[in-house]
């Protein structure tokens, strides 16, 4: 996550004052009888690093490119620093974007394809220069300016696209799964690096990427779409502990979710989710009916596995290893209930040489506390 | 704007320099020939305003398609060119199937210059390739002289101005038509697949039949249509090569035209060629479609 | 694949044969000192140089190289705008006839392209001559080019152009800039196709020139209608080089381009960023 500066917490979000340099206002785009984004309302603030994020297919990547200009609006306005934007030529917005197969011109050298945009710009040669060679040092290329894109590794391409979307100094940049060419361990460090230009810089990043890993590590907010709709816009860590539904929770990290009837009290709620199973108690601040069907939404991590029913627990269940998925830095558990129901916890392996305990076929307790999941409505 | 131009002037082009002359084709197929140059009638006449259409129109009639039917001559002339096209696709194939085989089971780094040789004769012009066979196949011709000197003959054959010499032509001058559809084909061919063919019991001979022929079915097929086709309408190699015996219509349609200056039966026995090529080529589009879909 | 065996090499062996055979025959007769062209009379080169001396086959190549240049660069033109058409433009009224007057006349016979055009001609009052070869040549062979291109522009990355747009280029531009440089080597195979086909072309030339020009393939073919004759042996076996040595040296610096770059790409990798 980009580290909030410790005396002012960057949230322009939570200030009613501030104005946001993108507006979607009730946009809607359909290709024929296919509707990609539905009824979409959404503001992004200057310099923030946002990430769309969803399956394929969710309308993130349509959403980015109305941005840019290569899809026309159906219904609705996007506004860029309070312009509507609709009759803007991609060729003329103050967009740019680092496209998913980076598109480098293969004809040209890397230093070429940086000063691409400047050229089209008519900038004047000393500055022009003065402006490739910033981008090159920013994006650590200095070596390889002469060198064509086939000449290049993947991660140094990766750095040319996004040097030449940067070089015209645009008031937005748009990344389109940035990192999705490179292998797992290239990625981690490029999304630092990311992060870095981006504070630098002072560029507004709307990043598309269905990794949701990405998603969270590199952007201030996060919008969880699905099927042209938004499901949820709010900082990583809010859509990772406090889902508002439950295709959030499932579709970022891992969840267990039990479906039960509300039994409302005081400051909490129990739960009824399976016969013969002890009542789910989950704190809550929101108010539900009794009776009403709920959603427990709880991540394996929470979750505690002990041999012995611990003391004191406002939740805890017996029940048998099924399976155990041995990670390195984890374990996850399966634990299967009397019932049939599965329920997954996960320990950290913090001892090298730790008795690990449990095996297959195990009795073992599973318990959390009454804060350590949420209730979602149906 | 900018798209308006880019769509209206190969448009025009095409519209003005192969539609509206196919039309015209249509047209003076349904005129009447009179001696005057140009040779047919009714010509419109747009001044006229509706009474020129409609004369127009009246003039035209399907005299020179009935008159097709009663010389046998044209009807011959076109089962003779399906059949020398039918035959000659098959002994393409027949001659292609196995270069390309053994093409795409060369070794890799020799694939490239085996294709470049294959695609070289198509560089070279047409005209001389089907005239380099005219000194072979002659009576006095190298065939000859060296079957003779071989002593497998001793009268010469008379090959020059027959269909065989007709046959030998069109497999020659359209083998590289038939060999790289079939060698692309092949070529994607994975060689795990006849492995698992053997490895669940087929002999050789028996993997190359039930899985190398049927994969390789949609070349196969692009091949014979691209040979098929163009043979059909073929004139310079019966002219050349088939003498006054073989009759084909594309030569037909040459003879109408220059030597008998009758334009409206040449342009009828144009319409009647299409008519029959439109099949052929319908199902040839459709074999590529299916290629690009099962492809894409 | 690969599996080598005595039956693939006999077909290949016998294939290429019967494939260069004919070729290689009338280039050795070229240098037959006989005038009797099935009599070997030693060798001479006295062919090419009645050859050379032949004022009418000298005019019909000045001619066909005329009609090649121009058809071939119009065609070229036109073929790559048709091919920026098909692939790019989209749903327009008209498309379906507009793909159809690209794929006809490839397969269209020859006879009937000429025969139609002729009419045409004879038609609007169009005298017949060079002129008119170059409007037919440009016509068939347009398609050509705008097959040949559009293979590639489908396989093109639209990114590219779209990066273009996004960094300030005008669709003119980005095509200028972008487009054309990264599909010029389909356009030049493009072009040297529809030279070949201009060339070539006998049967719609024949029906289109009009007795004030004669090419080339028509001088050549209303000598060999009467029978093998030394001179067009010696034509032939020029022509076979001149094709010969463009192809194999195209294929062998298309080779070594492919081995360099193959070669820096791996380069590329072994530098770890």
């Amino acid at each position: 996550m980009a580290q909030p500066k410790p005396q002012t917490v960057f949230a322009p979000w939570t200030d009613p004052d501030a104005k946001p340099l993108i507006r979607f206002r009730n946009v809607t785009k359909r290709f024929g009888d296919f509707t990609a984004i539905d009824d979409l309302t959404l503001d992004i603030y200057e310099k923030e690093f946002f990430a769309l994020l969803g399956p394929s297919g969710c309308g993130k990547t349509t959403m980015m490119r109305m941005l840019a200009g290569f899809e026309s609006i159906t219904e609705g306005t996007i506004e860029l620093a309070g312009q509507d934007i609709a009759p803007v030529p991609p060729n003329k917005r103050a967009v740019n974007m680092m496209f998913q197969s980076y598109a480098l011109f293969p004809h040209l050298s890397v230093w070429d394809n940086i000063a691409f945009g400047l050229r089209r710009e008519g900038m004047e040669k000393d500055r022009m220069n003065t402006r490739v060679e910033e981008m090159l040092r920013l994006t650590r290329l200095e070596r390889f300016a002469k060198r064509k894109p086939h000449q290049i590794s993947g991660g140094q391409r990766q750095r040319v696209a996004l040097a030449r979307s940067l070089a015209k100094a645009p008031k937005l940049l748009l990344l389109d799964e940035p990192l999705g060419a490179l292998d797992a361990k290239l990625r981690q460090d490029t999304q630092f690096e990311l992060m870095d230009i981006q504070e630098k810089t002072g560029t507004t990043f709307v990043i598309v990427t269905h990794d949701q890993e990405e998603a969270m590590t590199v952007a201030s907010r996060v919008a969880v779409m699905d099927e042209g709709r938004l499901m949820q816009v709010d900082t990583p860590a809010e859509i990772y502990e406090q889902p508002a539904t439950t295709y959030v929770a499932d579709f970022i990290g891992d969840v267990n979710l039990m479906k039960g009837n509300a039994d409302p009290k005081e400051g909490f709620v129990l739960l009824d989710w399976a016969p013969n199973q002890p009542q789910i108690k989950a704190e809550t601040s929101k108010n539900f009916a009794a009776g009403q069907e709920l959603h427990y939404a709880i991540r394996p991590e929470k979750i505690a596995i002990t041999a012995e029913k611990p003391a004191e627990a406002p939740n805890a269940l017996q029940g048998k290893v099924l399976d155990i998925a041995y990670l390195g830095n984890i374990s996850t558990y399966h634990v299967e209930l009397p019932g049939g129901q599965i329920v997954k916890a996960q320990t950290a392996n913090t001892r090298r040489l730790a008795n690990r305990g449990f095996t297959w076929e195990d009795e073992v307790w599973l318990s959390w506390t009454a804060t350590a999941g949420v209730l979602l409505e149906s | 704007m900018r798209r308006f131009a880019l769509i209206a002037i190969p448009y025009a082009w095409l519209l003005a320099l192969f539609l509206v002359p196919f039309l015209i084709v249509l047209k003076i197929s349904l005129s009447d020939i009179t001696l005057a140059i140009p040779p047919y009638e009714p010509t419109l006449d747009l001044s006229a305003g509706w009474e020129g259409l409609k004369t127009f129109f009246s003039g035209l009639d399907f005299e020179n398609f009935t008159f097709l039917t009663t010389d046998d001559l044209y009807w011959k002339a076109y089962l003779s060119s399906l059949r020398i096209g039918a035959i000659s696709t098959l002994i393409t194939l027949c001659v292609g199937y196995p270069i390309a085989y053994g093409m795409a089971q060369s070794a890799p780094e020799w694939r490239p210059t085996l294709l470049m040789l294959v695609i070289l004769p198509f560089w070279t012009s047409f005209l001389i390739r089907v005239y380099s066979w005219m000194g072979i196949l002659s009576t006095e011709g190298v065939l000859n002289q060296f079957l003779l000197w071989t002593g497998l003959i001793s009268e010469p054959l008379t090959i020059l101005n027959t269909p065989t010499a007709v046959y030998i032509g069109i497999v020659y001058t359209y083998l590289p038509f038939m060999i790289l559809p079939i060698y692309s084909a092949l070529e994607k061919l994975d060689i795990s697949l006849l492995e698992a063919a053997e490895d669940l019991g087929c002999s050789r001979l028996k993997a190359f039949w039930l899985v190398t022929i049927p994969l390789s079915r949609p070349g196969i097929i692009a091949g014979c249509f691209l040979v098929f086709i163009p043979a059909i309408g073929e004139f310079v190699i019966p002219s050349l090569l088939g003498g006054s015996r073989t009759l084909m219509i594309g030569k037909v349609l040459w003879e109408e035209f220059f030597n008998n200056r009758d334009w409206p039966v040449a342009s009828a026995v144009a319409i009647i060629l299409l008519l029959i090529l439109i099949v052929p080529i319908i199902l040839f589009q459709r074999n590529e479609q299916k290629q690009r879909e099962a492809e894409g | 694949m690969r599996r080598f065996s005595w039956f693939n090499a006999t077909s290949l062996t016998l294939g290429f044969a019967f494939l260069y055979m004919p070729m290689i025959i009338l280039v050795i007769y070229s240098f037959n000192a006989s005038k009797l062209v099935t009599v070997w009379g030693g060798f001479s080169t006295r062919w090419y140089g009645t050859l050379i001396r032949n004022e009418a086959f000298l005019d019909a190549a000045w001619v066909t190289l005329q009609v090649g240049v121009v058809s071939s660069t119009v065609a070229t033109i036109l073929g790559t705008m048709a091919a920026q058409v098909m692939v790019r433009a989209g749903r327009f009224p008209g498309r379906t006839l507009f793909s159809g007057m690209i794929y006809a006349p490839l397969v269209m016979p020859e006879v009937i392209t000429g025969l139609s055009l002729l009419l045409l001609f004879i038609g609007i009052g169009l005298d017949r001559g060079i002129f008119t070869i170059i409007l037919a040549h440009t016509t068939f062979s347009m398609c050509y080019v705008s097959v040949v291109v559009s293979s590639r522009l489908v396989a093109f990355d639209r990114a590219l152009e779209e990066a273009a747009l996004d960094l300030g280029c005008t669709h003119f531009e980005a095509f200028r800039l972008v487009t054309l440089p990264i599909i010029a080597p389909a356009v030049i195979s493009g072009w040297l196709l529809a030279f070949t086909l201009s060339l070539d072309d006998l049967v719609i030339a024949s029906f289109t020139a009009g007795p004030s020009a004669t090419t080339l393939p028509m001088k050549i073919w209303s000598s060999v209608r009467l029978g093998v004759s030394p001179e067009i042996n010696a034509l032939s076996t020029l022509m076979i080089a001149v094709v010969t040595i463009g192809v194999v040296t195209a294929s062998l610096l298309s080779k070594r381009a492919s081995i360099r770059r193959q070669q820096e790409e791996r380069e590329a990798f072994q530098v770890t960023p």
